[in-house]
């Protein structure tokens, strides 16, 4: 059974349709990009994914559950469970530390963890830099406080919005390989990009415009 | 972990790593709980503040006779033990007598100057209190008329037979009169009927007439409550013999009124102090959630249900409320002492109970401050975070 199906969704603002009519299946541990310029609906794409908005129109099945039905407190607990979610601004809490930020992931999740959440740093490489304030940290080293966050619950699918876009091209590579150790593992993993490179190295590659799905690219060279 | 320590740990480091935010939120806090801890105490301290001054006007209860006998030391000793002795600030008991000076009739009382000191702290004397037997203090009309100044000497004759008018010399011998010379130790000046009396003490008094233990009246000083004043007059007038107790109304109700005017004057403010103190907190707190709606956004982004993030808000609100609560009751203390040393001239007793009722005010009060602030947090749209905004 796919992880994701989207069918026929549309999602309509007064006189303008942000989506029309989009049909998308996500298959579990599949790693796609999605592209498409500014205005084409990929936010309000990844914002029905993610549980944080509902489709106007169409169904949304999210591990056999149709999202476009459920109430918005039965939509956190699904975000809370089943979503890791990976932002281009990075979004730490500017008072907590990379460790404490990770934990406020669980906290919201089960119970923190300290040992777990040091392991999740210790996975993206940033172990040392645990007691650190997001102010001591560079971008790519918030970037990766942010996906050690995304990742510390477990969830079904990590929902990433132009996780490269703030980051230098060393940084990047940074980020990308971790995205592919995670799909090694056998994470479902749905990325926004404006980054050809970026788009390049999924497995799938949809584009947007103007609400609707005009491409699908498989990538042929696809490393497993 | 447990999530308890989470919770605390997300709060605290909340107000200690954003410092400069959260000090003004609690400068607000704390101000407010200040002003609010000083004037309850001052509230509750200026009934004995006021009570004191009052007590610089005179007497404010009298013992009389209920019948046509006098009073009697036993009779007052038994009224007096009625009253709680650390209201009572002085009693002087008086006994009025016909006596002549130079054949002139005037009228002698006698009195406890130790007693009549403390319930007439009014009176103006030109030269000292007597201090022993043989001592008189001669009101400012009758020191006129006889031409009497401090220092001088002045003989009461009383009449055993009880003759009031002025004698002819040829007739003195034969009467039945008794002498006592005094040394005027001040002239008394009091405005008032007082003028006209020779004070000399109970036991000149006993030894010029010769009877003991009867007293006309008698003038007390009590710090209490018009109400409890009145409880006191009941009870002295039904419990003891032969004695009536009556409240000196003038000063009774105007101490009364003016209590009651200063305690509704610092209620009010107390009131717009708390409302003042809401505003600015909820002002405040308004601030830190525009400032942190990103947060909340992300908050709710990573699963925060509403209630979490009204626990988090509430959580911080009400640990600021109770910090500002105790540095408030701290710094209360400290106001309200100088608004007593400066006004009422007398030092205030520290309440403990005030800590624990202040920290529990400030706290309330944030509470209700925040409930504004933290319900439009939750209205924030956790797609926030994704919009890059």
């Amino acid at each position: 059974m796919s992880l994701l199906k989207i069918k026929n969704v549309s999602k309509i603002y007064g006189p303008l349709k942000a989506l029309d009519g989009v049909n998308l299946t996500v298959e579990n541990g599949e790693w796609l990009a999605i592209m498409g310029p500014s205005g084409s609906g990929k936010s309000t794409m990844m914002n029905i994914i993610g549980c944080m908005d509902k489709p106007s129109l169409g169904e949304v099945i999210l591990d056999g559950v149709d999202i476009a039905k459920e109430s918005d407190k039965k939509l956190t607990e699904i975000r809370r469970d089943k979503i890791g979610l990976i932002f281009q601004q990075f979004h730490l809490i500017n008072y907590l530390t990379a460790v404490e930020n990770v934990m406020v992931s669980q906290y919201y999740h089960s119970m923190p963890d300290e040992k777990e959440a040091m392991e999740a740093l210790e996975r993206v490489g940033l172990a040392d830099r645990a007691k650190h304030l997001p102010s001591q940290l560079s971008g790519g080293e918030q970037q990766r406080v942010c996906i050690a966050r995304a990742l510390i619950n477990h969830p079904e699918i990590v929902l990433a919005d132009e996780p490269t876009g703030n980051l230098d091209e060393a940084n990047e590579n940074i980020v990308i390989d971790i995205f592919k150790q995670l799909h090694r593992q056998g994470t479902t993993l749905i990325v926004v990009t404006h980054d050809p490179e970026v788009a390049e190295v999924a497995q799938r590659t949809v584009v947007l415009e103007h609400g609707r799905l005009v491409k699908e690219i498989i990538n042929e060279n696809f490393e497993e | 972990m447990k999530r308890q320590t989470m919770f605390l740990k997300m709060i605290t480091a909340s107000l200690l790593r954003r410092r400069s935010r959260m000090l003004v939120a609690l400068l607000a806090i704390a101000v407010g709980a200040t002003i609010l801890s000083g004037l309850v105490t001052i509230y509750y301290d200026v009934p004995r503040q006021m009570g004191e001054q009052f007590r610089n006007y005179g007497a404010n209860m009298i013992f009389t006779p209920s019948g046509s006998d006098k009073l009697s030391t036993d009779a007052i000793n038994k009224a007096k033990g009625l009253i709680d002795s650390n209201e009572l600030v002085g009693t002087a008991p008086y006994r009025y007598e016909n006596i002549t000076v130079y054949e002139r009739p005037l009228m002698a009382a006698a009195t406890d100057f130790e007693g009549a000191e403390k319930t007439c702290p009014y009176w103006r004397i030109d030269g000292e209190w007597p201090s022993k037997n043989g001592e008189a203090l001669v009101g400012k009309e009758t020191a006129e008329t006889l031409d009497l100044r401090a220092g001088d000497t002045v003989t009461l004759v009383y009449d055993l037979e009880g003759q009031t008018t002025a004698a002819k010399p040829s007739e003195k011998a034969e009467r039945n009169q008794n002498s006592l010379e005094f040394k005027v130790t001040g002239i008394l000046d009091t405005g008032g009927n007082e003028e006209k009396y020779i004070f000399v003490s109970i036991a000149d008094m006993e030894s010029l007439t010769g009877k003991s233990d009867i007293f006309d009246m008698t003038e007390l000083s009590v710090s209490a409550s018009q109400e409890r004043l009145s409880d006191y007059a009941e009870k002295i007038s039904s419990e003891v013999d032969g004695l009536s107790a009556r409240l000196v109304k003038r000063v009774t109700q105007s101490e009364n009124t003016v209590l009651s005017k200063l305690q509704a004057l610092v209620l009010l403010v107390t009131i717009i102090v708390l409302l003042l103190t809401m505003i600015c907190v909820a002002t405040t707190m308004m601030a830190v959630v525009t400032e942190r709606r990103k947060e909340v956004g992300l908050r709710k982004a990573l699963g925060a249900s509403n209630r979490s993030i009204i626990f988090e808000f509430m959580g911080e609100g009400l640990l600021l409320g109770a910090i500002g609560g105790l540095l408030g009751s701290i710094f209360g203390f400290i106001f309200a002492q100088a608004v007593s040393i400066n006004v009422f001239n007398s030092s205030i007793q520290f309440h403990w109970i005030l800590i624990p009722i202040t920290i529990l005010v400030s706290v309330l009060v944030t509470g209700i401050s925040c409930v504004l602030p933290v319900r439009s947090a939750t209205d924030v749209d956790p797609a926030l975070v994704l919009k890059g905004e």
